[in-house]
């Protein structure tokens, strides 16, 4: 497989992990090392005072591991820049998520807003990672103002709904001169597969594994099943009819008759 | 005199650091980023930023999230 590279750093998974809904901060570092991830998402939260212990952080740091702060519970691109030089600041990566989604029932992310935010930050030396509608208009201003990758949703976040804009996400594959990752909604392994399959560059995944039944197990199918829709899409996959007239696979030579 | 860390009231001595804020809370260093009244304070100036009366610090960490 090629390896993925994002502002000059190589990866060689294409599959990003979030850190959310797991059960036990064990399970959810189990679950990264299960699904050989090099980029992991964190969140933020203002320390609580009277519990100061709970420490998420060392069960996901690892030298092949790229961390990426999230803005996560910001509503604006002023917000954003905020929550983007806290994030620097504490985890000591300019590698930033930009979402910015302040409706809190879709969680649809807000076009303007994070066009304005990415072009801050790329100012402020940010690597981002802007977490998108699949509009390839979007996308491609996104990439002109110096985002390193643009991240469409396939569903809404959470909903396991798997590619729901899939044409687009095609025409934004097809424009994009930056890799494109197939953020949020992909709820099973095939979603996974598909979105390589179309030539995502990569896929984030978080949802579908934490609430798995057996989350480990899960990262290690999404592990497979991501590597298994990359080989296909380098391996050129075959076109599709646009009709259901079959084409033999076999020599129809009839060798039982005389 | 009084500070607002993360919306709860803090005793400290007039004139004190964040260095000393984050010792006297049992705070880590690493892992965390602090701003006094909306704007990021860097670590490297922890030493010589001095607080003042009723200002408003928001103090975060690494949380779970997708």
């Amino acid at each position: 497989m090629e390896k993925l590279v994002i502002a000059g750093r190589e990866f060689n998974s294409r599959l990003f992990l979030g850190t959310g809904k797991f059960n036990s901060n064990e399970v959810m570092e189990q679950s990264i090392l299960a699904s050989g991830t090099e980029m992991v998402t964190v969140a933020m939260k203002r320390i609580d005072m009277d519990n100061k212990e709970d420490d998420m952080l060392k069960h996901i740091i690892h030298p092949n591991i790229q961390l990426l702060p999230n803005t996560s519970g910001v509503r604006d691109a002023e917000e954003a820049v905020f929550a983007a030089q806290l994030a620097r600041e504490a985890f000591g990566t300019n590698w930033l998520k930009l979402e910015i989604h302040p409706d809190p029932r879709y969680l649809l992310p807000d076009s303007i807003e994070t066009l304005k935010a990415t072009e801050e930050l790329v100012k402020l030396g940010f690597v981002v990672l802007p977490y998108c509608q699949a509009d390839p208009v979007l996308c491609k201003r996104l990439e002109e103002a110096g985002a390193a990758t643009v991240m469409p949703l396939g569903a809404p976040i959470g909903t396991n709904k798997g590619l729901q804009t899939k044409e687009f996400l095609q025409i934004i594959i097809e424009q994009a001169g930056i890799p494109v990752v197939v953020d949020a909604g992909i709820g099973a392994p095939s979603h996974a597969a598909e979105a390589m399959e179309l030539g995502a560059s990569a896929v984030l995944v978080n949802t579908a594994i934490a609430v798995a039944g057996n989350p480990v197990e899960m990262a290690r199918a999404f592990k497979a099943a991501t590597e298994a829709g990359r080989q296909a899409y380098e391996a050129g996959l075959g076109l599709q009819a646009d009709n259901f007239i079959a084409e033999a696979s076999s020599p129809l030579t009839a060798f039982l008759n005389k | 005199m009084k500070v607002q860390v993360n919306n709860k009231e803090v005793e400290m001595i007039p004139d004190s650091t964040l260095t000393q804020l984050t010792a006297q809370l049992e705070l880590p260093v690493q892992g965390i980023a602090i701003a006094v009244n909306n704007k990021m304070i860097p670590r490297t100036e922890w030493e010589r930023f001095t607080l003042h009366e009723n200002d408003n610090l928001v103090i975060i960490k690494a949380a779970c999230g997708g």
